[in-house]
């Protein structure tokens, strides 16, 4: 399942990565965006940031993640500002907590993600569910 | 565009419509890097003790904010997003899921010119999105 010994853990920083216009609009259009010209940045879009910072636990043998029983339950993206293209962004997974209930851990990761200035851009809430082993 | 001033809770302020097919979710698959299998093969979804193969949660939420971010135009932008998956929605391996949307204002936060915009995400007549909530800022 998951060790809940890892709440309050923190992750490393996460190699920067620079926002791309053309990797923008494919994703807009992957959600269905309106890609014509001035197509607005998909909200969602920090996801694949948080990605990055969710793989180091993925990889933590302390944090026994399987992600292969793993659902996911609930996100959260909280902006300061608007993402733009050519932002080089960082970020640092903090796990807010673990929970047991009826068999199952939840698991709440939150990414704080910054640009060059190291100013918070982002936060992404994500809570997995991670199915227990008779479930 | 729409104008704050002009706005009132229970107002259905965008609707869409959106079909999701097998070719949908290899495109996502690939504009956001999640290749989980579940998300493209019978066979392994099939071994996990899924229905079928799912839409990714995350290319639900997406697309439940666009008919606001077509409302919106450059009126105003999502600065808080959060949704709970609370039913996978099935993709069968031709034809279309199809998932409506309806984004109603819920609440109106005068002093920061701010909106929150309710999205009623359902797929085959069950909300496949719960607390699935959007603020504007305008």
């Amino acid at each position: 399942m998951v060790n809940p010994d890892i709440q309050g853990k923190r992750y490393p920083r996460t190699r920067p990565y620079i926002v791309g216009l053309e990797k923008l609009r494919e994703f807009s259009a992957a959600t269905f965006g309106n890609t014509a010209e001035g197509f607005v940045v998909p909200p969602t879009f920090p996801i694949a940031i948080q990605e990055h910072s969710l793989s180091l636990v993925i990889a933590d043998p302390e944090a026994g993640l399987d992600f292969s029983r793993v659902v996911h339950g609930e996100q959260r993206f909280v902006y300061e500002r608007q993402l733009v293209p050519g932002d080089e962004l960082t970020s640092e997974l903090e796990v807010a907590s673990v929970k047991s209930l009826g068999g199952n851990h939840m698991v709440t990761f939150n990414t704080e993600i910054f640009d060059k200035q190291d100013k918070l851009v982002c936060t992404a809430i994500s809570t997995l569910v991670v199915r227990g082993e008779d479930a | 565009m729409p104008e704050f001033s002009a706005l009132e809770v229970g107002q259905v302020v965008a609707e869409g419509e959106f079909p999701i097919t097998r070719d949908s979710l290899v495109r996502y698959a690939g504009a956001s890097g999640d290749f989980n299998p579940i998300h493209y093969r019978d066979d392994v979804a099939k071994q996990v003790g899924l229905p079928g193969v799912l839409a990714h949660g995350m290319l639900t939420m997406g697309l439940a904010i666009q008919p606001v971010l077509s409302w919106l135009e450059d009126s105003g932008e999502v600065v808080d997003y959060s949704v709970r998956f609370t039913k996978p929605v099935v993709v069968p391996a031709t034809g279309e899921a199809v998932v409506s949307v309806v984004a109603t204002v819920a609440a109106m936060d005068e002093e920061n010119s701010k909106v929150r915009v309710d999205l009623t995400t359902t797929f085959e007549g069950n909300t496949v999105l719960g607390k699935a909530q959007a603020w504007v800022k305008f």
